[in-house]
């Protein structure tokens, strides 16, 4: 007598299922190499054709070259395009978006760092969700509502001049504007209005990480540096900033690389001088001159890249 | 010995902090009092009257409607997409090993990773060489791209929590893959989907940047606020549609946070 009723030997213990579905089921249970290739199939499919597809069309298109007569684009392998991306203009350009890349950066750590410590340390319960809805909020809320925003305050008219006229400061915002190189007509059209727009927009995705990174720093360790007798300015440079550095080094790939290829904020609040973002949607745009753009926007993925490489190096992908 | 160690924070911290999260949120604040000023020439503070006129004139303007309404729908079919998407992916990397997981992974979160507009401009070179006309289509297509990594990681996130003991134990108990899924799998990360498809949704409302270049000549909500700064037309409509536009996106955020909040994170690292 068997007890156990096994229609096909061999195969599994339970008996096999009837009807398509129990079929497929069965089948996926016994390859299930098979069920991975049917879930990868369709992301793989749309983001390797569509997605990786266009980025090489476009990688292919930068070494084309323009014809400058007829404006048509020759299709034959050339690096001219390349060498174009040398010369002094814009040279200019990928220094001015790099530089203000770095800057907004490190603005963004300065600022970040309380925020994040804040939350992470001291706040709880309640102010811990308040802490994070806080960031989360301004982060997700439309980013050109909160361009909009700051063209409404950064304008002539607007509340800052207002405020500093109430404190009977203007002639401080004047000296500001009067600046050579960050100054300007109104701070609607300086540099120093798009790079406090940069920082402001930027400043919640560094947050984040850092935070992350600094729930993990144990609290007894600030207390043991205390309590070895370091000075809390001490303890900050040589325990928690050292712990914190890879959450930080998180948050500056995102600071940097959105930086690096926004058009829009320096567009509507700024000065007319172009960053690389610009020059790709001029280029593409009313130049017609698509090598040349697909070459600029080449600029940020190389960038990128180091940049990448070399968080992956200071532990930067741990604190994501 | 103090008692209180740690409890307390230092004064310049909480100043320091707290100037941080104002900094975050007057602006936006600062769009609600303008959608109800009367001065139509200038963004003049503070506002020399107040009036709710705007609302009204904002509600007549088809064009607003138009651009709300392409907005919901590439917002709508992006987000199916996405899902579907962004679950496959994240099932496959979560609960099997296999060969180029990490890269996976990278090509996920790639779109987002590189700035915008080289997406923009990759798929925009795309269309042109295979001479695909713009419609809600080609923005779909790269809408859709950007989000799958939001449901992705809050997929990917959720499936981590779920042990896989449950689905072995369906297993044992006799039900069939479809059936584990159906009961088992997904009442687990029911609401991580949700949650991950409200912020697709949100991010897909938003998006301009890549928008510009797979549009053509149709406005999204986003596209036409961008016309509206770069040309303004009737500033006040603008202001409305902006305080408008917040709120509608603060809703979808507050409830995708209420969805995930014991235990794993929205989205990980931001969009």
């Amino acid at each position: 007598m068997t007890v156990l009723t096994v229609d096909t030997p061999g195969s599994s213990i339970l008996p096999r299922r009837g009807g398509f579905a129990g079929a497929l089921s069965d089948a996926f249970w016994r390859h299930p190499l098979l069920l991975l290739i049917l879930m990868l199939t369709p992301p793989l499919l749309w983001l390797g054709i569509i997605y990786i597809g266009s980025l090489i069309a476009l990688l292919l298109q930068s070494f084309f070259s323009i014809d400058d007569f007829s404006g048509v684009v020759n299709p034959e392998f050339t690096l001219a395009t390349y060498a174009q991306l040398l010369n002094g203009t814009n040279l200019d350009i990928i220094l001015r978006t790099v530089s203000m890349a770095a800057l907004v950066t490190l603005a963004s750590a300065v600022l970040a760092f309380p925020i994040a410590y804040y939350a992470a340390r001291y706040a709880k319960g309640r102010w811990k969700a308040f802490f994070y809805l806080g960031v989360m909020l301004p982060l997700w809320s439309s980013y050109l509502v909160k361009v909009y925003a700051w063209k409404l305050i950064l304008a002539k008219e607007g509340i800052v001049t207002w405020v500093f006229a109430k404190l009977h400061l203007g002639f401080v915002l004047e000296a500001i504007l009067s600046l050579p190189v960050i100054g300007g007509n109104s701070l609607s059209v300086s540099y120093l209005g798009t790079f406090l727009v940069f920082v402001y927009i930027w400043l919640p995705y560094m947050i984040l990480p850092t935070q992350a990174a600094l729930e993990r720093v144990p609290a007894n360790l600030i207390e043991a540096s205390a309590d070895l007798g370091a000075s809390p300015r001490q303890t900050f440079r040589t325990v928690l900033l050292p712990l914190a550095l890879p959450g930080i080094v998180a948050g500056s790939i995102f600071t940097f690389s959105l930086t690096l290829g926004d058009y829009i904020i320096p567009q509507i609040i700024g000065s007319s001088r172009l960053f690389i973002g610009q020059a790709v949607y001029a280029q593409q745009g009313t130049a017609g001159n698509v090598p040349l753009a697909a070459a600029f926007s080449v600029v940020p993925i190389v960038i990128m890249g180091l940049y990448l490489a070399a968080a992956k190096r200071l532990g930067a992908f741990d604190a994501l | 010995m103090r008692s209180d160690r740690g409890q307390k924070s230092p004064l310049l911290l909480k100043v320091c902090a707290a100037g941080g999260l104002l900094f975050l949120h007057l602006p936006i604040l600062l769009i609600f009092a303008y959608a109800f000023t009367t001065e139509e020439k200038s963004y003049q503070w503070p506002p020399p009257g107040l009036t709710l006129k705007w609302f009204a004139v904002a509600w007549n303007r088809a064009d607003v409607w138009s651009a709300l309404a392409l907005s919901v729908q590439v917002a709508c079919i992006a987000t199916v997409i996405a899902l579907v998407l962004g679950t496959l992916c994240a099932a496959a990397v979560s609960q099997t090993k296999f060969f180029g997981r990490e890269a996976i992974s990278l090509l996920v979160i790639l779109p987002i990773a590189l700035p915008g507009i080289v997406t923009g401009i990759a798929l925009r070179s795309a269309f042109s060489l295979f001479d695909i006309p713009f419609s809600v289509w080609t923005i779909v297509l790269g809408h859709a791209t950007f989000c799958v990594v939001v449901v992705y990681n809050n997929a990917v996130a959720r499936f981590r929590r779920t042990s896989g003991s449950l689905i072995e134990a369906s297993m044992d108990l006799g039900a069939d893959g479809f059936q584990t899924f159906r009961h088992v799998i997904l009442p687990n990360i029911g609401t991580a989907l949700l949650a991950g498809g409200m912020l697709a949704f949100a991010l897909s409302f938003d998006e301009v940047i890549v928008t510009t270049f797979t549009g053509g000549q149709q406005a999204t909500l986003p596209i036409w606020m961008l016309e509206e700064l770069i040309r303004p037309r009737q500033r006040p409509v603008t202001n409305v549609v902006a305080m408008l536009v917040v709120i509608v996106t603060f809703l979808p955020i507050l409830a995708a946070y209420y969805l995930t909040r014991d235990g794993d994170q929205i989205a990980g690292s931001g969009k």
